[in-house]
């Protein structure tokens, strides 16, 4: 007897085929509510996080480093994690989006002070999402003027009285003009999967439970496990077909770059449909009818849109609230596409993020496959 | 395989909960091959649970039993694919065309000649001209066809249609007991629950089902004559009256009014007697002793089982 015949997987994957086309209006809907949305959230909303976590490259131990650090420190802006950490060591953090900003003192930042010469301090922002870093970056423009002061007393005081005593420089890392449609448009692709995914999988199985066609189904040869990927694999490919189009859409209406491995994205999605299903499946198998399934996903997709960091800076959320969050495929997800839309990240940067969403996956497939036996019985 | 061949099911003791109810108690009931068995019982009584025991949907929580000789506990999957299962409710998929339904089902049977076979289906329906119909748009007679149809796709041994004719028109229901005796002729098997008494009466033999329970089970003749069920039948003038003087007096177990015909059952034949012959003398009405019917027989048993039983139920 076979345990899982690919012929019957296949019958399953062609019926689910007809009944996505024929079912007109689902169809509709998968198609546009992304480009709907997509036009809708291309206007992103400005929140004010603080507590960024921030590294700081010194070249040099001197009063005014350690005085810059601890202004920084007071704005309430910044959290500063480390300030013994190499230049490359801090590209890296910046790059896997473990800190926020980088700011690097150079080798000779006292010396340029104390003589009036243009002194310069650099600070390296994660741009991706422009609303998280806006308001920390004009704290510290701020600072500048009154930083100083009390440092350069006495005979110091000369350097202090011309209008700065140093010049800041800000690289706006993956995404120069703040533009917050380019961290807008990798967060949708993620939020438009979740609620297409969770949906039409909650709701497929339920509607065979609802309309009696799953009893004949489990009456033939066919397994659960079957019945489960039949259902999942048409999904995957609808799923696809949304991403592109959000993706044509965003290169195409909002001129978002593009920097990383296609691949690695499309894989990456994949994987972030496959945690969706199952999630989707898990809620079909506790849900009595349609309309459950209907509520139980938007309890589930609500969450994903809220503390993912889709509509708010994540680290400007409550402590409780990005915990949650940091269980959601989709925060991860969003990390990941925009490391690899806009940072060029590769696999082994999107690993630190790509392992939580492989885990959630899991665990959930193992809950859905069990309750899902479980019903028929 | 298990040596009682000539047995298409063979169930003993089987038993099923749902949280504190059980739903079939001890069931233990035999099919022979080639026979049209009717299972016959009140709403609720575990029909349907008991045919999803059968063939291998469910596993019963206690018991034993074979279904074409496989193990009803482990061998589901071997069961599944030579048992033909029609369900109460229209299971086929009514978004798509009558064509892709039976394809559909072929192909999860890994049928070979599956076009061949499908359009065989369609001819023997009479379905060709409508393959490309949606099945959600066949009356409640075609659509039980079809499903009759799709579950013979694979070539069963053994039928097990569960309310098959419910809510279908008598020349339908006609022709579809046509059928089910010409599958019977070929050898197949065949279990048919059913509510309606002509049914009952075309079957080889009957099982009677209540909460849970098997009540009776034997030829429709033995069913009646094994009762010890005696019934008075009146036909005349004032059948009301008399309906209503009879029906609480002691020895009448059961007055049924069937047009112009009033039944009057008890199981101790003396006490009807004697709770009758105050009326029997009317010359205005007709009174014969006879047999009961089935459906007699079958309101008496509901009711002798719901005394027995019905309050341990409620518990
Ligand atoms: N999955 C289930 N969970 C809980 N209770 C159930 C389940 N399936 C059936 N029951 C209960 O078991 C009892 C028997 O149901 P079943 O469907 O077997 O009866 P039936 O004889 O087929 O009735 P009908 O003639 O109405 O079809 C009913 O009271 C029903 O509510
Ligand atoms: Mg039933």
């Amino acid at each position: 007897m076979t345990i899982f015949s690919f012929a019957r997987l296949l019958a399953v994957v062609k019926k689910e085929f007809i009944q996505i086309r024929r079912d007109r209006i689902t169809f509709a809907m998968m198609i546009g509510i992304p480009l709907l949305q997509l036009t809708l959230f291309g206007y992103a909303i400005n929140s004010d996080p603080k507590h960024l976590p921030t590294v700081v490259v010194s070249h040099e131990q001197s009063t005014f480093s350690r005085s810059i650090v601890q202004a920084m420190q007071h704005s309430g802006y910044f959290d500063i994690q480390s300030t013994s950490i190499g230049e490359r060591d801090a590209e890296g953090m910046l790059a896997r989006g473990e800190v926020q900003f980088s700011i690097i003192i150079p080798a000779d930042f006292t010396r340029h002070v104390l003589r009036g010469e243009k002194a310069q301090l650099l600070i390296e922002a994660d741009a991706t999402d422009p609303s998280a870093t806006g308001n920390a970056i004009s704290a510290l423009q701020q600072m500048t003027t009154s930083l100083l002061s009390h440092d350069l007393k006495g005979p110091l005081a000369y350097a202090a009285t011309t209008s700065m005593p140093y010049e800041i420089i800000i690289h706006r890392r993956y995404n120069p003009d703040a533009l917050s449609q380019y961290n807008v448009v990798p967060g949708l692709i993620g939020v438009i999967l979740t609620m297409t995914m969770i949906m039409s999988t909650a709701l497929g199985l339920t509607r065979e439970v609802e309309r009696g066609t799953m009893e004949n189904l489990l009456a033939t040869p066919v397994r659960p496990l079957e019945v489960m990927i039949g259902k999942i694999l048409p999904y995957i490919i609808v799923g696809l077909v949304s991403m592109i189009l959000v993706l044509s859409a965003a290169r195409w209406l909002f001129a978002v770059p593009f920097i990383g491995s296609l691949w690695l994205l499309v894989a990456v999605v994949i994987i972030f449909i496959a945690a969706n299903l199952v999630v989707g499946i898990t809620i079909s198998s506790v849900a009595r009818n349609q309309m459950q399934a209907l509520q139980m996903s938007f309890f589930f997709f609500l969450p994903s849109i809220l503390l993912s960091g889709f509509m708010f800076p994540f680290r400007g959320m409550p402590r409780w609230a990005q915990y949650i969050g940091e269980i959601l495929p989709n925060t991860h997800f969003m990390r990941i596409s925009r490391g690899v839309m806009l940072k060029g990240n590769g696999l082994t940067e999107s690993w630190s993020e790509l392992w939580p969403l492989l885990l959630f996956m899991l665990v959930v497939m193992c809950i859905g496959l069990v309750r899902f036996r479980r019903t028929l019985d | 395989m298990n040596d009682e061949v000539d047995l298409a099911v063979d169930v003993r003791h089987i038993t099923k909960r749902y949280g504190h109810k059980t739903v079939v108690d001890g069931l233990s009931m035999q099919l022979r091959r080639g026979e049209v068995f009717g299972f016959l019982g009140p709403n609720g009584s575990g029909k349907t649970t008991s045919i999803r025991m059968m063939c291998g949907l469910l596993t019963p929580d206690s018991g034993e039993g074979h279904t074409l000789g496989y193990d009803i506990m482990h061998e589901a999957a071997k069961i599944k694919r030579e048992v033909g299962y029609m369900t109460q409710r229209f299971g086929l998929y009514e978004d798509l065309s009558i064509r892709e339904n039976l394809d559909f089902i072929a192909s999860v049977y890994e049928m070979d000649r599956r076009r061949e076979r499908v359009d065989h289906a369609l001819e023997r329906l009479g379905l060709q001209g409508r393959q490309k119909q949606l099945a959600g748009g066949l009356s409640g007679g075609w659509k039980q066809r079809m499903a009759l149809a799709a579950c013979m796709l694979h070539e069963p041994k053994l039928l097990l249609l569960d309310e098959p004719t419910a809510g279908v028109d008598p020349k339908a229901r006609r022709d579809f007991w046509e059928e089910i005796h010409k599958l019977a002729a070929e050898g197949i098997t065949v279990l048919v629950s059913t509510h309606y008494m002509d049914e009952a009466e075309r079957c080889h033999r009957l099982g009677y089902i209540a909460y849970g329970r098997l009540m009776a089970s034997g030829t429709p003749k033995e069913l009646v004559a094994n009762s010890g069920f005696h019934t008075w039948s009146i036909s005349g003038e004032d059948i009301s009256d008399l309906a209503d003087s009879l029906t609480d007096l002691h020895g009448i177990d059961m007055v049924t009014r069937f047009g112009n015909t009033l039944h009057v059952s008890g199981e101790d034949l003396a006490a009807l007697d004697a709770a009758t012959a105050p009326y029997r003398d009317n010359p205005q009405q007709h009174w014969t002793l006879g047999t009961p019917q089935l459906e007699d027989l079958f309101i008496h048993l509901m009711g002798k089982a719901q005394d027995n039983y019905g309050l341990e139920a409620k518990k």
